[in-house]
C-alpha cells in the first residue's frame, strides 16, 4: 500500500478528524441510496450527521438522549429494509447500549452500523466518563458483528462507504481531535484486510486507529538511531481478523508490538494475542492503555501521560528488540 | 447547618458563583456555560442554605446528601463547593486542566463533596433513590437531593427511577429538574417533546412543585417548603434561563458546551471581548439590582480579581 505522498513525517499536513469522513461519506451514500437512514441521540454536529440530517431530513431521526432506543429503533429499521446507522459517542453507544445490541442488532443479524464517536483519551478536557476505552473488546465479543477502526478522513470515508454495502451488524469507531492523513482518496480499503504502511523485517507493530501515525514515527527514530527495520501493519478491521497477514508477518519478524488508543484487555492487542497463541506462538507486546480509566487534559498532553508518543512506543520496541 | 443570609446576600452569592464560572470556562477554554449560569441561583440556595453539610467533614454520615445527575452542569457546582469552602477557589482556574482535580465531569474520588460521578446521562436519579432508599430503611433523616437536567430525561434509565421511587414512597427524595428547555440539538420541545412534565410527575405518583428557578426568594421558600414533603418523592420543576445574567448566551441552545470564547453569534460580542463583557454584564446588575455591592462582591473573592492581581505581580 502507498501512503499519502504528501505526508511527510513531523511536518504538519492539515489534519481531519475521522468523524469528517465519516459525515462526508454519509452526505454522498444518503443521495444514491434511499435506505441509507442516520439516527442521532442528541449529538448531530458532534458525530459529524449535521450535513447529512440537512440534506435528507426524510433519511434522518432525531432519537433524543436515548441510547438504548437508539439502537433498538435501529433494529426495527433494519428488519423494515433500511440501512440505519445509529450514532452516538462510543461511551453510550456501545457502552450504554451493549445488550439491546447484542440480542436485537446481532443474535437478531440485522443490519444496522453502530458508530462510536470520541473514543479513545485523546478525546481530551471531557474526561474519563467521555473517553470511551471498552469499546473493542465488548463489540468484537459478539457473534456476527464486523468491527473497524478506521485511520484517518480519507479511510474512515472509504469504511463507512464499505459498511454501508456490508450486509450485517457493524461497529466503526472514531477519534475526536483532528489527526494526520496517512491515505488518499484513492487508497483501496476493504473490511479485514489489513494495509501493510511500511515493511520491515526486525519487528512488526500492528495497530489501528490514528495511533499508527505515532507508531510511524516511532519506527523512524528506530531507524535512525538503532538500525531497526519495523513494519507496521493497518490492522482496521479487528473482526473479522486478517489471521493470514498476521501470520505471515509472526512468521518473519518473530516480534510482534501491538498498539491501540484503548484498553488492552479484550482489545485489538488480546485478539492478535488469542490467535497467534493457537497458530505461531510469538512474542507480543501490548500497548495501549493499561486498565486505567482516562482523565482531563490535552490530547497530545494524555498521549504523553499514557505512555503513547512517538519515543515512548520506540522505548518499548527497542526494549523487546533487545530481549529476543 | 445554614449560613442564614438574607435573600439579597443570597442573590450576591449566586452572582459570585456566576462570576467564578465564567472565569473558570475560559481559562479553561471548553466546558458547559449555558446550563451552568442558570443553576446557579439554585447551588447557592442548597448549599448556602438548604443542605445539611460540613466543608470540614464532608463524609459525615448525618449529612443531606446531593447528586448531581446532569454531570456537564458542574462548573456550577465546583464553583458552588469552592465559595463554600470544600477547596481552594484558585483550584478553580485548573478546570478541565490535565491532573486537576476538577474533570471535565465530575468523578467521585477526585474532590471533597461530590457524592457521585456523572456525565453520563440519566443514571443520576436512580442513585439517589438507592441512597435514598437505604436511609427510609434505616430510620435515618437525611434527606437526598438530585438535580437533573431536562434534556437527560429523554433517557430511560431516569423513568426506571421515577416509577422506582414512587412505589417504594422515597418522601426524603428531593429531585429538582432543571428545566431550561435547551439540550444539544436544540430546544427541547424540538428534539423530543417533554411536555408537561408536571402533570407526568403526578401521573407517576410525586409530588411536584412548579417555580422560577432565577428567583431566589421563591427557591428559598420552596426549599424550605420541601423539608416538609410527605408520602411521595417530591419533584421540583425549576424554570431556569439557560446563560442566565449573560445578555448574549441567554436561551440560546448554541451555549450549552461552549465556553465564553468559544463561539461566536449574531447576538454575542467577539470571541476574545466575551470574558470580560460577561463579567462587566454581572456587575452591572449587581449595581443595578442591589446597589452598592462593592464591599460583599470583595469580601467574597470572585476568582477573575485573584487571577488580575496574580498576573499584575509578573
Ligand atoms: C448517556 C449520554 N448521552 C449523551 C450525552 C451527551 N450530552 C451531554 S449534555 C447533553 C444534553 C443534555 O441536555 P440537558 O439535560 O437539557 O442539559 P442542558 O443542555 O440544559 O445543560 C447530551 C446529549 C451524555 N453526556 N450522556
Ligand atoms: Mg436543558
Amino acid at each position: 500500500m502507498k501512503l499519502n505522498p504528501k505526508l511527510k513525517l513531523n511536518a504538519n499536513q492539515p489534519p481531519l478528524p475521522t468523524r469528517n469522513g465519516y459525515g462526508d461519506a454519509l452526505l454522498e451514500l444518503g443521495k444514491t441510496n434511499k435506505n441509507v437512514y442516520v439516527l442521532c441521540a442528541d449529538l448531530t454536529e458532534s458525530t459529524r450527521a449535521d450535513k447529512f440530517a440537512k440534506a435528507y431530513p426524510n433519511q434522518f431521526v432525531e432519537i433524543g438522549i436515548a441510547e438504548q432506543n437508539l439502537v433498538t429503533v435501529a433494529s426495527g429499521l433494519a428488519h423494515a429494509g433500511k440501512i440505519p446507522f445509529a450514532s452516538s459517542y462510543a461511551a453510550f453507544c456501545p457502552g450504554r447500549c451493549w445488550e439491546q445490541i447484542r440480542t436485537t442488532i446481532c443474535y437478531n443479524n440485522q443490519n444496522v452500523k453502530i458508530i462510536g464517536a470520541h473514543a479513545g483519551v485523546s478525546v481530551g478536557p471531557d474526561g474519563a466518563t467521555h473517553q470511551m476505552l471498552e469499546d473493542i473488546a465488548i463489540m468484537r465479543a459478539l457473534p456476527n458483528m464486523t468491527v473497524v477502526v478506521p485511520l484517518d478522513y480519507n479511510q474512515t470515508s472509504a469504511a463507512t462507504k464499505a459498511i454501508a454495502k456490508h450486509i450485517g451488524p457493524a461497529y466503526m469507531r472514531f477519534a475526536r481531535d483532528p489527526t494526520p492523513q496517512l491515505t488518499t482518496p484513492k487508497t483501496p480499503f476493504q473490511i479485514g484486510k489489513i494495509q501493510v504502511l511500511q515493511d520491515g523485517s526486525d519487528l512488526t507493530i500492528i495497530g489501528c486507529g490514528p495511533i499508527l501515525f505515532q507508531a510511524i514515527q516511532a519506527a523512524s527514530i528506530l531507524k535512525n538511531q538503532h538500525n531497526i527495520s519495523v513494519a507496521i501493519l493497518n490492522c482496521h478491521t479487528i473482526k473479522p481478523l486478517d489471521t493470514r497477514t498476521i501470520e505471515a508477518y509472526a512468521k518473519k519478524t518473530k516480534r510482534i508490538i501491538t498498539i491501540e488508543e484503548a484498553q488492552i484487555a479484550g482489545g485489538l492487542g488480546s485478539a492478535i494475542a488469542e490467535h497467534l497463541s493457537s497458530t505461531i506462538p510469538t512474542h507480543i507486546y501490548r500497548l495501549g492503555i493499561k486498565d486505567h480509566y482516562g482523565e482531563s487534559g490535552e490530547p497530545s498532553e494524555l498521549l504523553k501521560k499514557f505512555k503513547l508518543t512517538p519515543q515512548d512506543i520506540a522505548r518499548e520496541c527497542h526494549k523487546i528488540f533487545k530481549t529476543k | 447547618m445554614s449560613h442564614n443570609l438574607t435573600i439579597k446576600e443570597l442573590q450576591i452569592q449566586a452572582d459570585i458563583i456566576r462570576e467564578d464560572i465564567i472565569t473558570s470556562l475560559a481559562v479553561a477554554k471548553s466546558g458547559h456555560s449555558a446550563g451552568p449560569l442558570g443553576m446557579a441561583d439554585i447551588f447557592t440556595a442548597l448549599y448556602f442554605q438548604t443542605l445539611n453539610i460540613n466543608p470540614k467533614n464532608p463524609d459525615d454520615p448525618t449529612r443531606d446528601f446531593f447528586i448531581l445527575s446532569n454531570g456537564h452542569i458542574c462548573p456550577v457546582l465546583y464553583a458552588t463547593l469552592a465559595n463554600r469552602g470544600f477547596f481552594p477557589k484558585k483550584e478553580l482556574l485548573t478546570l478541565r486542566k490535565l491532573n486537576s482535580r476538577l474533570q471535565g465531569h465530575p468523578h467521585r474520588t477526585s474532590i471533597p463533596g461530590i457524592e457521585t460521578t456523572s456525565g453520563p446521562l440519566g443514571s443520576g436519579l436512580s442513585q439517589a433513590s438507592g441512597i435514598a432508599l437505604a436511609h427510609q430503611r434505616d430510620n435515618k433523616p437525611n434527606k437526598v437531593y438530585c438535580v437533573v437536567g431536562d434534556g437527560e430525561q429523554n433517557e430511560g434509565n431516569h423513568w426506571e427511577a421515577v416509577m422506582f421511587a414512587a412505589k417504594y414512597k422515597l418522601s426524603n427524595l428531593i429531585a429538582i429538574t432543571d428545566r431550561n428547555y435547551i439540550q444539544i440539538d436544540g430546544p427541547t420541545e424540538q428534539v423530543m417533546p417533554l411536555g408537561d412534565l408536571e402533570k407526568k410527575y403526578q401521573a407517576f405518583n410525586w409530588n411536584t412543585i412548579t417555580i422560577d428557578g432565577n428567583n431566589m426568594q421563591q427557591i428559598i421558600a420552596t426549599f424550605n417548603q420541601a423539608k416538609q414533603n410527605k408520602d411521595k418523592p417530591l419533584m421540583i420543576i425549576a424554570k431556569t434561563i439557560p446563560g442566565k445574567g449573560v445578555s448574549f448566551m441567554e436561551n440560546d441552545y448554541r451555549w450549552h458546551g461552549s465556553p465564553p470564547g468559544g463561539l461566536k453569534t449574531e447576538r454575542s460580542p467577539e470571541k476574545d471581548k466575551q470574558q470580560s463583557i460577561a463579567i462587566a454584564e454581572l456587575h452591572a446588575k449587581e449595581i443595578s439590582e442591589r446597589g452598592n455591592w462593592y464591599k460583599t462582591h470583595n469580601h467574597l473573592h470572585p476568582i477573575h480579581n485573584a487571577k488580575k492581581s496574580s498576573s499584575k505581580k509578573k
